[in-house]
């Protein structure tokens, strides 16, 4: 199981472009300088060895107490914090509670499923809204995770490279954009995909004159596609499927959510080069010469040993690359404001607790986004599982 | 010399191409963003692309060093105090707790250590997205909402820093703690004395994932709290882009509020580089 850092309370969280913390094995410093005298040698190992089974079963004095000590703070933390939270929300997402009460007050009323029914089923602004949200997040996590998984291993590949020089600056480049705030890097993109920004000025260069208001521009990119070959919706596209118009669903990312795909392709692809710079240093050598002799091209080289050495880092990288995206919120907080098709599930939770005062809703939303990261990771593994014993 | 490291000059300048190509990709944003920080509004929305700003202007980053007619609602001072502030708390919370944590599930025995070793690991499938409304709730109920303990107690322990540090306690050799003990010293003694000082790359490694995460914190911050006193960088910049202005673009005030957010994660990046690239590869356990 690999963990990922936590932004927030407990739980692993991986905002998107956030920081990201590898698995397996640790970075040879922390084999620490600890003297010749490692692990289960020296006569004392039998009794103190950690980890495998038991050599003796007394405990040292005060063991019990101090262990208790050491970990109740974190625990106190973690139950107040991750725990109970989840239990109240779940009550919560029962009730009508509108958030100027605590929720456990006798003013708040238990509604049973209804708000889950107002989400799923019951034809209105907010299924088609919660449905638009899927619609959006879904577009996003399908381009965002090849994008940055890609641009990841090119980066690790490029930067790989031995016989080029300045290889940590390049590195420390593509890797900075990590390290910095989500909601700044989206004010900057924001900026640079403005109506005369950059990124149009450079279109311009290119010949590329009818260039989008991006940020703004709610048009999907199936359908500006399949409408310059001709394609336009057929009349069962209007055929609503949760309160959605089955063309909208189809329609692909937004050229809005399209700003949102490529910044944060481009804020994490730097911190999975890591993961991939790392995979590519253990890669044996050895393999590498023999291969060369045999007369291998670097392309033939590159697909068929180094691809199927990486292969474990790969579903790491696409694992933890799917964690993070369904989540994404900062991003959306800025973007959706000027863009329904900008607007995540996990925005769109919030837009409905803190403007609409319905907090239950809003924790309905959380719990069904939940359900759907659980589902689809379930699936995930289930997919990769399948496709590594093939 | 092995054969392998030979080359041919196509296949270097190639490589060269590509890094450049790729470093320009990433470090020109950040260049766009101080060049039109320094322009007047009308400049920075039309004339995006000219990275010399001609003339230059003071007006941003007058108005974010608290000169100049100074909008309500901007005031960096508080803000970079707050996030100072805050990053400073919560990275010493999570350090001292963490560690603390880690060295119990690393080198204590007791009993329901497995327990609650699997509840640690379980807490970590509960993604923190949905944690947003909860924390919100759990703050009101509490009735600390809107306060600096609820922006920092739910961030005082995370559970990734309890396994690194974890992983840490592991390779720590036996024969210190016995060395300990044989002396007299009590467990935490052994810990405070003996044990910490041999893991300060962990220490390390987690004081910058703690800070850099909290520094750049945004969602638990925006529920915890709705006065404008408690706003750090990131939250005062998300407010005053979502509308929080009286008028027009005022992009050079917010790319100037984006560069001022981002350069102390920069300059702790360049100066601490290779505990970053560590920090960056080694937060975590097998399981």
């Amino acid at each position: 199981m690999a963990l990922v850092p936590s932004d927030g309370p407990g739980g692993a969280s991986l905002a998107a472009g956030q920081h990201v913390a590898a698995p397996a094995t640790l970075p040879p410093h922390a084999a620490l300088a600890g003297g010749a005298e490692g692990p289960g040698t020296g006569r004392l190992a039998h009794m103190a060895r950690r980890g495998g089974p038991r050599a003796t079963g007394t405990l040292r004095k005060g063991e019990g107490l101090f262990g208790w000590l050491f970990i109740s703070p974190a625990l106190v933390i973690l139950v107040l914090f991750v725990v109970l939270p989840i239990f109240l929300a779940l009550y919560v997402s029962f009730t009508n509670w509108s958030g100027l009460t605590p929720p456990l007050s006798s003013s708040v009323k238990l509604v049973g499923l209804a708000n889950y029914r107002t989400l799923l089923t019951q034809p209105g602004i907010y299924q088609s809204n919660f449905a638009e949200s899927i619609r959006n997040v879904f577009y996003y996590v399908l381009f965002t995770v090849p994008l940055q998984t890609v641009g990841a291993l090119g980066l690790a590949v490029l930067v790989n490279n031995k016989f080029l020089k300045a290889r940590a600056f390049f590195r420390g480049a593509f890797y900075l954009p990590s390290v910095t705030s989500s909601i700044a890097v989206t004010v900057i993109f924001m900026y640079l995909f403005q109506g005369a920004g950059v990124v149009n000025s450079i279109l311009h260069v290119f010949g590329w004159q009818q260039t989008p208001n991006w940020v703004y521009d709610q048009r999907g990119l199936f359908t500006l596609i399949l409408s310059a070959l001709g394609i336009n919706n057929p009349g069962w596209g209007n055929h609503l499927v949760m309160g959605l118009p089955a063309w909208q669903w189809l329609a692909g990312p937004s050229l809005g959510m399209c700003v949102m795909i490529i910044m944060v392709s481009w804020t994490t692809a730097g911190t999975f080069m890591l993961f991939f710079l790392a995979a590519l240093q253990q890669i044996n050598e050895d393999l590498d010469e023999a291969t060369e002799i045999d007369g291998a091209t670097s392309w033939q080289k590159f697909r068929r040993v180094t691809v199927p050495l990486l292969r474990p880092t790969l579903v790491l990288v696409v694992t933890l690359g799917f964690i993070s995206t369904w989540q994404v919120f900062d991003q959306s907080y800025l973007l959706g404001p000027a863009n329904p098709t900008s607007i995540t599930p996990a925005y769109f939770a919030y837009q409905v607790s803190f403007q609409d005062s319905a907090f239950g809703m809003g924790a309905a939303v959380a719990f069904l986004l939940f359900a759907l990261i659980v589902v689809l990771t379930l699936l995930q593994r289930k997919f990769v599982k399948e496709d590594l014993t093939k | 010399m092995s054969a392998r490291s030979y080359s041919p000059p196509y296949r270097r300048a190639l490589g060269y191409a590509g890094l450049i190509l790729m470093a320009a990709i990433f470090i020109f944003p950040f260049v766009f963003s101080v060049a039109n920080s320094f322009k007047s509004d009308a400049q920075a929305t039309n004339d995006a692309i000219n990275l010399v700003p001609h003339p230059a202007s003071l007006a941003a980053w007058r108005q974010i060093f608290g000169y100049g007619p100074a909008a309500a609602t901007t005031n960096f001072p508080l803000w970079l105090f707050n996030s100072v502030f805050l990053s400073v708390c919560i990275t010493v919370g999570r350090v001292f707790l963490d560690s603390l944590a880690g060295y119990s599930l690393a080198r204590l025995r007791f009993r329901g250590r497995k327990l609650i070793f699997g509840f640690i690991i379980g807490t970590l499938a509960v993604p923190s997205v949905v944690l947003m409304i909860p924390t919100f709730l759990i703050l009101k109920q509490f009735g600390i909402f809107n306060s600096y303990e609820a922006m920092i107690l739910p961030m005082l322990v995370d559970v990734t820093g309890i396994f690194l540090m974890r992983q840490f306690f592991l390779q720590v050799p036996d024969a210190l703690e016995e060395a300990g003990r044989v002396d007299g010293a009590n467990i935490w003694q052994i810990y405070w004395r003996l044990i910490l000082p041999v893991v300060r790359p962990g220490l390390v490694a987690l004081t910058i994932i703690s800070f850099q995460a909290s520094w750049n914190q945004f969602m638990f911050y925006l529920v915890a709290t709705v006065s404008p006193k408690y706003f750090t960088l990131v939250t005062g910049l998300a407010n005053i882009v979502g509308g929080g202005l009286s008028a027009g673009n005022q992009y050079p005030l917010k790319l100037g509020a984006s560069v001022l957010t981002i350069l102390p994660m920069v300059i702790m990046f360049v100066v601490l580089q290779r505990y970053f690239v560590r920090g960056g590869t080694a937060g975590s356990v097998k399981g």
